[in-house]
């Protein structure tokens, strides 16, 4: 009896969170094939928000800016957060390590507001005695770098400490140059922990709209900064339109890479495990 | 001889690289900011720029120190009270995070063992999807003519719109709903890997069910119930967007004051001195998190 009551119990509050966590996504995308231009008042199904959407140059050009920007940031963060990850795994006492990592932990734990606000008066100093960067793509690009390189460096570093030193040591000992043992056993076991490093910090660049805010100049507006302007002023069908559109992509994305990484896991094992059973004939 | 001296240069050139790169990455873009926020905060605004520090005027520098934005910040009751309502905010948040994560955690680590990764991956799922169209989504529930309230009237339970938007209520709201996956990872990380010999020691004992619960599981779960607190309590201080779209002008949090001093004041030094008071304001529960790991270490070893 007691077992049951546990067994429900726990059953509805799952239940429960997933709704609540759920209820809001659902929806706006129910909502986004509403008629009516009042967003929480039902008429009838139409695509007629996805029509205005294709229309609104305004958002078509931030979304095109968001993706640039992305991506460029996330390949910047994936770079210098496998350095840091590597800094710190695999040199345990150099002077100033315990800066480096609380420099590298920083993003993470500082609000968005404090790390804009520094990023910006950093670089209107710079622009003061240079007369450059300008306020823009670039400013944006290095604020959400400097993001995405802290969460990058945890993924990797994560990965890096279960990794086998031994296969290092191994090609060591076999007569490989520091350099060639990164570049042909590090890197390839890496790859798929610098895969989810790329795709967790794009999703936070597409995302962000406070540093993007604090660094952006007049006329580079992101996805996010568009969305957040007009959501401040109230309800505006289109958001919904582009709201769903970028759920599809989204899903679509979290499950084909969910598949590619536990494709790649089982690989990797396969192959470490046909490895040592080679090695022990 | 001489190859093994070679193969030395060539690993230290190596490290200083490995570690120089990110050393001059992170000085550039974190140190250095942030030292200047500190500059800035002990400066005056004169004529819409910020006042120079040192003075060369007479042929020696001589540093003057303003505090007058910190004076502002301890005597202007206004900027207390929004410190103080972020931090209640912020603990509202992460009480109510912990009440709802912590059992859903629980029954997590207990369902069958297959299913485990798929319902991870459900709590994460939302987490990849814009969080600025799940707080905007909120708001089309929440307002007075909104799905909620045309829903309830519909059906006849109210028959007027109940005020959600622009309340505490629809603050706390986006901020659980925002961090409770941050709570629930660590707690099920931590609960999945409970020894359940404890649990079934304890009922051969005869020791009833809820008692186990809060003499055993409670107990051996602290790590993830800090954490978890941590994670929640530290990003939710400092919010700036949630509470600017859901709520309302009469939310107090020292996010919004302080991209209000920055963008409608254009107050560069009170911004600075109000995001230096709340990074001391962070670091607090930072060191509590810090220490608590590696005493927690420490009794490992």
């Amino acid at each position: 009896m007691n077992q049951l009551i546990h067994k429900y119990f726990g059953r509805s509050w799952m239940l429960a969170v997933y709704a609540f966590l759920y209820l809001p996504i659902v929806t706006l995308v129910i909502y986004s094939f509403n008629d009516s231009k009042l967003v929480t008042v039902w008429s009838h199904a139409s695509f007629r928000w996805y029509y205005a959407l294709m229309e609104d140059s305004d958002l078509i050009a931030a979304v095109w800016l968001s993706l640039k920007i992305a991506f460029l940031s996330a390949l910047m963060a994936v770079f210098f957060g496998t350095f840091v990850a590597f800094a710190l795994n695999r040199y345990k006492r150099f002077y100033g390590r315990t800066l480096l990592s609380s420099m590298a932990s920083m993003p993470l734990v500082m609000p968005e507001v404090i790390v804009g606000l520094a990023l910006l008066l950093m670089l209107v100093s710079v622009q003061h005695w240079l007369g450059f960067p300008q306020r823009g793509l670039f400013t944006i690009l290095l604020g959400h770098a400097l993001l995405g390189t802290a969460y990058a460096a945890v993924v990797v570093s994560s990965r890096l400490r279960e990794m086998d030193g031994r296969l290092d040591e191994a090609a060591m000992d076999l007569g490989a140059k520091p350099f060639q043992v990164f570049t042909l056993v590090t890197l390839p076991l890496l790859i798929p922990a610098l895969v989810s490093a790329f795709l967790l910090t794009f999703t936070l660049s597409f995302d962000d709209v406070v540093l993007s805010a604090f660094l952006s100049g007049p006329g580079y507006n992101t996805m996010p900064m568009v969305i957040f302007s007009r959501a401040r002023l109230g309800l505006n069908p289109t958001i919904n339109a582009v709201a769903t559109v970028t759920i599809l992509v989204v899903t679509f994305a979290v499950i084909a890479s969910s598949f590619y990484t536990s494709h790649a896991e089982r690989k990797r094992k396969r192959e470490v495990a046909l490895a040592y059973s080679d090695a022990n004939q | 001889m001489a190859k093994s001296i070679k193969k030395e240069s060539v690993f230290w050139r190596g490290r200083s690289i490995v570690i120089g790169v990110p050393y001059l990455w992170f000085i550039l873009l974190a140190a250095i900011p942030l030292l200047i926020v500190l500059k800035i905060s002990m400066s005056t605004m004169e004529m819409a720029s910020v006042s120079n520090m040192i003075d060369w005027s007479n042929g020696w520098p001589k540093l003057t120190l303003n505090f007058a934005s910190y004076q502002f910040i301890g005597t202007d009751p206004l900027y207390l009270r929004t410190y103080l309502s972020s931090i209640k905010y912020a603990l509202i948040t992460t009480v109510i995070c912990l009440a709802i994560g912590y059992p859903f955690a629980y029954f997590m680590a207990r369902a069958p063992k297959h299913m485990q990764p798929t319902l991870l991956m459900l709590i994460m799922l939302p987490f990849w999807t814009s969080f600025l169209l799940r707080i905007y989504a909120w708001k089309t529930l929440l307002v007075d003519n909104g799905i909620i309230n045309n829903m309830l009237m519909s059906i006849g339970v109210i028959s007027e719109p109940m005020p959600m938007m622009n309340t505490p209520f629809s603050l706390v709201i986006g901020m659980v709903y925002s961090y409770l996956p941050f709570m629930i990872l660590p707690l099920y990380a931590n609960l999945s890997k409970l020894d359940v010999r404890f649990l079934e020691a304890a009922a051969d004992l005869g020791t009833s069910p809820l008692k186990t619960f809060w003499l055993i599981t409670v107990p051996l779960s602290k790590a993830g119930i800090i954490a978890g607190s941590m994670l929640v309590f530290i990003p939710a201080i400092g919010e700036y967007v949630i509470p600017e779209l859901l709520g309302g002008p009469n939310t107090l949090m020292i996010g919004r004051v302080l991209w209000d001093e920055f963008f409608s004041n254009n107050d560069w030094p009170m911004a600075s001195a109000v995001a230096v008071v709340m990074m001391l304001l962070i670091l607090l529960p930072m060191a509590i998190l810090n220490k608590y790991q590696s005493d927690q270490a420490e009794a490992k070893a």
